[in-house]
């Protein structure tokens, strides 16, 4: 069974090998097939053959078709999706029905795709191995005694065992990139307000994006061309113009300067993971980039920044479940308790904890010396990267320091799974789009994800480095 | 030490999160390691560095002025009362708040 690209959709509905439909019911029995590996948490049957006979309509009065007619495609859970359930893989919001689309979802299905249902993560994509998820872990559909990683687990491994053509995932330190790395698929997140986050239930805001999963790092630009974009509902989606992606993926990389920052490349690293990326930077210069060692001085306090900062937003922003508008409520008859509790008994166990980090580095008496801290080296951080793109075109550093690890094997110790996010939160924390894109697998079995970030609002670049390491037939070992 | 379990209390107050003894000292437990962790913070001089309040500049956000005031109609208010755990339409009912 192999896995379908938006390309080979587009040509086989065009020339009726395919319907819609079928290709819509394929995906299910797939899908039903793959029980076991817990990536989807809700699926929108009823919607996406109502689009895919739309779909077929079109092609039957051989009408235009739009850019994603017909391809399957899957949704974090912490997307909203009118009438269809939206869970952020918690509890607390077990039963919650939104009444309208995210932009992102809106903008895929007026693209034309066949939106095939909700994929499971992390808690209010808090995690790394989404294990975090109130509805039981994503297996890695490459090696079933392994995490997925996290959180967007299950939108990773949706795409890699084929159960979507593509799907979104959300990145806040890590959370597209680092499970792409570990279920072997291109996964990118761009650039800080590409795309629109309106009805993406909200975790951290400085940080949060929305990014697609695909089998191709082409797929990747294609589906990321349809949602990139200003939407007036989010204010903090920029104007800047989006370019034509695919048509830069032909454009030549020879001659680009590719920044090798040494702190990325330190102890730490397993040893099955740098075999394979130094393979890959091997293939780099071989399509003709040069590969210059770069400094980032403050890559080592990343971590320590992001868990003041994502954790201090995280405790803001779930501040809205409260049992009074939407999702669970445990009873009481003092409102102060009924709040309590409901949050108490809806709210998993990393949560709970980030909520009581977020609220302690806010708190009065220690703003300044975790909060402010924080913001002050995130200044820091960011300007290493304007720095760097002063010397180079992009930067490549692996994805994660391990390859999927097994499932319980770093559940008691947060900080040890916080860790796994070492290579990822500098582009979070800097707002630059980042890409991972698969680098050979260790021991032959567990894939290894090269990571290429570009400057904000660089996708371009990026997308074209990846493209050019995949065609080159990414790295070898 | 960093945190105590009266800090942790006083957090949870703060956040209306109701907690297990055995949360209680497992987070503060887990927290402080992480504190300790985030300690390391303190080995840079930031004194002269302005905090990073925004992520984009201002030349990249859209509208740093407010947008017209038009009216435009929301969803529905009966579809959004569907959602609530006790929804008494057109309110939300909450727990008694004030005392008489």
């Amino acid at each position: 069974m192999t896995n379908w690209t938006i390309d080979g959709v587009k040509e086989s509905l065009a020339a009726k090998k395919i319907s819609a439909r079928e290709l819509a019911a394929e995906h299910y029995s797939r899908i039903a097939a793959s029980k076991n590996l817990n990536a989807y948490l809700a699926l929108s049957e009823e919607r996406a053959f109502a689009q895919a006979d739309r779909v077929d309509a079109m092609i039957a009065t051989g009408k235009p078709l739009p850019p994603l007619a017909g391809v399957p495609i899957a949704l974090k859970d912490v997307l909203s999706t009118r009438g269809v359930p939206t869970t952020c893989g918690s509890k607390i919001l077990e039963n919650y029905i939104p009444p309208y689309d995210a932009t992102a979802v809106a903008r895929l299905e007026a693209a034309g795709a066949v939106l095939l249902g909700k994929t499971n993560c992390d808690e209010f994509a808090m995690g790394s191995s989404n294990e975090n998820s109130a509805y039981g872990p994503v297996l890695n559909p490459e090696a079933t005694d392994r995490i997925p990683g996290g959180s967007s687990g299950g939108s990773a491994a949706a795409v890699a065992a084929g159960l979507a053509v593509a799907s979104l995932g959300t990145d806040t330190g890590g959370s597209i990139r680092q499970p792409g790395a570990m279920c072997g698929v291109p996964a990118m997140m761009g650039s800080y307000g590409r795309v629109s986050r309106y009805g993406l239930i909200a975790f951290a805001s400085s940080l949060d994006r929305i990014g697609p999963f695909a089998n191709n790092v082409r797929d990747v630009a294609t589906v990321l061309q349809v949602i990139a974009g200003r939407d007036p509902n989010d204010s903090t989606s920029t104007t800047a113009p989006v370019p034509d992606y695919r048509a830069e993926l032909a454009k030549p990389v020879a001659g680009l300067r590719i920044g090798i920052p040494k702190q990325y490349y330190g102890a730490g690293m397993h040893t099955g993971v740098r075999k394979n990326i130094e393979a890959g930077l091997a293939v780099l210069k071989t399509l003709g980039c040069r590969l210059i060692d770069i400094e980032m001085p403050h890559t080592d306090y990343a971590i320590a920044v992001y868990y003041i900062i994502a954790t201090a937003e995280a405790s803001s922003n779930l501040a809205r479940y409260d049992g009074v508008r939407f999702g669970l409520r445990v009873s009481d008859d003092s409102l102060l308790a009924m709040y309590r509790k409901t949050r108490g008994a809806g709210f998993g166990a990393e949560v709970k904890r980030r909520i009581v980090l977020g609220t302690y580095v806010l708190s009065a008496g220690y703003y300044d010396a975790y909060y402010l801290k924080g913001q002050k080296v995130r200044a820091l951080i960011a300007q290493d990267f304007r720095d760097a793109f002063a010397k180079v075109d992009a930067i490549v550093t692996p994805t994660s320091p391990v390859p999927a690890f097994k499932l319980g094997e770093r559940t008691n110790d947060p900080l040890q799974m916080y860790l796994a996010d070492i290579y990822t939160v500098t582009g979070s924390l800097a707002g630059i789009p980042g890409i991972s894109v698969p680098c050979g697998k260790v021991d032959g079995k567990l894939p290894v994800g090269l990571q290429i970030f570009g400057p904000a609002f660089g996708e371009a670049r990026v997308l074209q480095l990846a493209h050019a390491f995949e065609q080159a037939g990414g790295a070898k070992v | 030490m960093k945190i105590t379990r009266e800090d942790v209390l006083r957090v949870a107050e703060l956040a209306y999160l109701d907690l297990s003894e055995t949360e209680l000292e497992t987070y503060r437990k887990q927290v402080d390691e992480i504190l300790e962790y985030i300690g390391k913070l303190n080995e840079l001089d930031t004194s002269t560095v302005e905090p990073m309040a925004q992520v984009l500049t201002d030349d990249q956000t859209a509208d740093a002025t407010l947008r017209e005031d038009i009216e435009v109609p929301c969803h529905g208010a009966a579809e959004l009362l569907k959602q609530a755990p006790d929804p008494e339409p057109p309110y939300f009912r909450v727990p008694k708040v004030i005392e008489r």
